[in-house]
């Protein structure tokens, strides 16, 4: 047999249908059928009646919006002055702030619940700030890196053309820096905040009795209603694809970051 | 007392980067006159664009200080000064259309939206580019972009229009009809032009003043004509047109010895003095073997149009003549040349001057030797390929056959040696002058070129010596061929 290039593919082609596009399958088919293996679209439509479903996502998307929030708010000055300020050291900040990313994850979120106990007393006291402060402490980086990627691929050159247009800092950041970073930004909300609707790996090891939608799943399986569960996933799944289609459907490579992680 | 008609004024302008301490620009001064067309000319690296961007003011001089109609600019911001520039590649904002991008100046200081508008309509339609309003910066060629950089600074009526290098993405045809578009504009105008440019046609074409850079410093200033046909230095004459540069010597009452022969001149100085004797390609005339002052063999001719350009070799010697008379190849030729067409210098500074050969490593030779250095290593900016070919800073490939290095060493750092091997080419002492605490010597090499070397100690005429010439104390420059 003639060795091409296109064998190199094989591999990760194998892989992608045993372990992406099988389970694809396997989900839509849990998700449209019922315990006898029937057809039905009884799972979409509990999915939008029950007011717990309903209610759980009315609330992880409350969190994962907080979230977001403020993760940018941090993130944008951090990003933005790593990427301007010329220092020399910059790679070198840059990775403190994404260093974390490499310390094993329970044990950063144990040390956190340790500080949060620590700061409250009670962690079961305030269940939505402790959820929001978990999930910003642990997708900080994803939104801090793709943003200093793209502003620090900005033309200098754009900003020199606004100052010298008679624009002075403010203006030039808020006319030229700002709307020339929404890429960057964009690919920072997507991937701080979907997990955040999901994670609730964080939120179980914080102690905290907040139900988002990963919980939800997870507990639709713990009780083996695997059609639920499949129904709910494939749900987000829709979700995703609507908001990728709506927010990066031109951005080429904004950078995500991904040859630092 | 300043001038009425001068708008900006340069006083010994300074400019040292803290980071590496690189002096990009050394002692700086220019009075330009308002309407005026000054162009910057220089190789990349002369400090040329550091000059401009400090008129602009992102960056701000060490020394020295920069007057606008009399007052100090120095502390100003950029958007406080009254001068816009053309950016090098344009630096339109990608996110705006045509008419927003041309409109952000004018809307920074507040101009009403119909006066905006007329504005940018009068503008655009300066650059030929009526109707192009809500076109996207993306969709349009460089050539149109070009057009929109210089309209989007021309419609806020600056005192000055700086252009930084703004034809060096064109190509031929377009940076040609875009001189003659510029120059037309200036004129019409009447706005104050400096511009940057390395391209020496670009800025004799275009230009009322022109200031040629080298390492940071002015070499000359003057119209295009004062600089043609007077260059103040070797560096001046081998940078604007072609030239052909030799070291010598003088000989006696308006007589130089040069390119091995002794010619008749109009420029004196006393016997003995280190000399740069400029001539032009198109000032040698071809004549009978012996009835020039020197004698060679024709190496090459070239058609090139309007006029052969032909390569004589005279001893180790490269003359290069530009006539509209033919020759051929292996012809044995005399040269001669008229006495006024001959620019004798004072080899003030005597650098020594030299070019080098780049081998198929990459690396370079001389007279037969090898000089320990590579090209990726003095070419700023340039890298070797995976596929073996070395390109530079611009990403264009360098090859071998292709360009040659202009070696520059100064005389103190050239050692002379009894060991006829041990240099990098051998000579005989022509000439010895004590200079106080050393001697300045002319060593006449066998490759028929003069070098300057200063030493303490005391050698004897017509001494033969080897020169040793240290790679750490040579600056290279590139030029093609």
């Amino acid at each position: 047999m003639r060795f091409s290039r296109k064998s190199l593919g094989i591999p990760y082609a194998v892989f992608l249908v045993i372990f992406v596009a099988a389970p694809l399958l396997v989900l839509f088919y849990y998700a449209f059928t019922n315990g006898q293996g029937q057809f039905t679209l009884r799972n979409f439509t509990h999915f939008f009646t029950d007011p717990n479903t309903l209610g759980t996502l009315y609330y992880s998307f409350t969190i994962a919006l907080v979230t977001t929030l403020v993760c940018l708010l941090l993130a944008y000055p951090v990003a933005y002055f790593l990427a301007t300020s010329g220092l020399r050291s910059q790679s070198v900040i840059l990775m403190l702030f994404v260093m974390p990313m490499w310390i094993n994850f329970s044990l950063r979120i144990t040390a956190l619940k340790e500080i949060l106990n620590l700061l409250e007393g009670n962690l079961a006291m305030h269940p939505f700030l402790n959820a929001v402060v978990g999930m910003t402490y642990d997708f900080m980086p994803f939104m801090i890196l793709p943003i200093y990627t793209t502003i620090s691929r900005l033309d200098g050159a754009l900003c020199e053309a606004a100052m010298d247009l008679g624009a002075d800092s403010l203006q030039t950041f808020l006319r030229v820096t700002l709307p020339l970073s929404v890429p960057g930004i964009l690919s920072g909300v997507s991937m701080v905040f979907l997990p955040a609707m999901t994670n609730y790996v964080v939120l179980d090891m914080l102690y905290n009795s907040t139900y988002i939608m990963g919980s939800l799943i997870g507990s639709y399986f713990a009780a083996y209603n695997w059609h639920g569960g499949s129904m709910i996933s494939l749900i987000l799944l829709a979700m995703i694809c609507i908001f990728t289609l709506l927010t990066g459907g031109e951005e080429d490579e904004p950078g995500r970051g991904g040859a630092l992680l | 007392m300043q001038n009425k008609d001068t708008i900006i004024e340069l006083k010994g302008i300074s400019k040292i980067f803290e980071d590496d301490g690189f002096k990009a620009v050394d002692n700086f001064n220019l009075e330009v006159k308002r309407g005026e067309f000054v162009t910057f000319l220089g190789p990349s690296g002369c400090g040329k664009t550091t000059t401009l961007r400090m008129i602009a003011g992102f960056d701000v001089p060490t020394e020295g200080d920069i007057l606008l109609n009399g007052k100090s600019l120095i502390g100003l911001p950029p958007y406080k000064r009254p001068i816009n520039t053309v950016f090098q590649r344009y630096a339109l904002f990608p996110h705006m259309n045509v008419y927003d991008n041309i409109a952000f100046g004018l809307r920074q200081n507040k101009t009403p939206k119909d006066v905006i508008g007329r504005k940018v309509g009068r503008v655009l339609e300066l650059v030929d580019l009526e109707g192009f309003e809500h076109r996207k910066i993306q969709t349009l060629s460089g050539g149109q972009q070009q057009r929109i950089a210089i309209a989007r600074a021309l419609v806020n009526e600056p005192e000055i229009l700086l252009l930084d290098e703004p034809l060096g993405a064109l190509d031929l045809k377009m940076r040609k009809e875009m001189q003659l578009e510029l120059k037309d504009m200036h004129d019409k105008l009447g706005i104050t032009f400096i511009y940057v440019t390395h391209d020496q046609e670009e800025a004799l074409t275009m230009s009322d003043k022109i200031v040629v850079m080298s390492e940071g410093r002015t070499q000359q200033i003057g119209t295009p004509e004062d600089i043609y046909n007077e260059p103040a230095n070797a560096f001046v004459a081998d940078f604007i047109g072609e030239s052909n540069i030799f070291n010598g010597m003088m000989t006696g009452h308006l007589k130089a010895r040069f390119c091995g022969g002794e010619f008749v001149c109009v420029d004196d100085f006393e016997e003995g003095t280190h000399i740069t004797a400029v001539v032009r390609p198109e000032d040698v005339e071809i004549v009978a073997p012996g009835a020039g002052t020197i004698n060679g063999i024709v190496d090459s001719v070239i058609f090139k149009g309007i006029h052969y350009e032909i390569t004589v070799l005279s001893g180790k010697n490269e003359i290069v003549i530009q006539t509209v008379h033919n020759a051929r190849v292996g012809d044995h030729v005399g040269l001669r040349v008229d006495p006024e067409n001959i620019h004798i210098m004072l080899a003030e500074d005597h650098t020594n001057l030299f070019f080098a050969d780049v081998n198929r490593d990459f690396r370079l030779e001389y007279n037969g030797h090898h000089i320990d250095t590579s090209l990726t290593r003095i070419i700023k900016g340039s890298k070797r390929k995976e596929d073996g070919t070395v390109v530079d800073g611009n990403g264009d490939i360098l090859e071998p056959d292709r360009v040659r290095i202009l070696v520059s060493i100064q005389p103190d750092d050239i050692e002379m040696t009894d060991d006829q091997d041990a240099g990098l080419i051998q000579g005989t002492i022509s000439n010895l002058i004590y200079k106080g605490d050393h001697y300045s010597y002319i060593i006449h090499t066998e490759l028929e070129q003069d070098f300057v070397v200063d030493d303490e100690y005391l050698w004897n005429m017509g001494d033969r010596v080897s020169l040793l010439m240290p790679v750490d104390k040579m600056t290279f420059t590139l030029k093609r061929k």
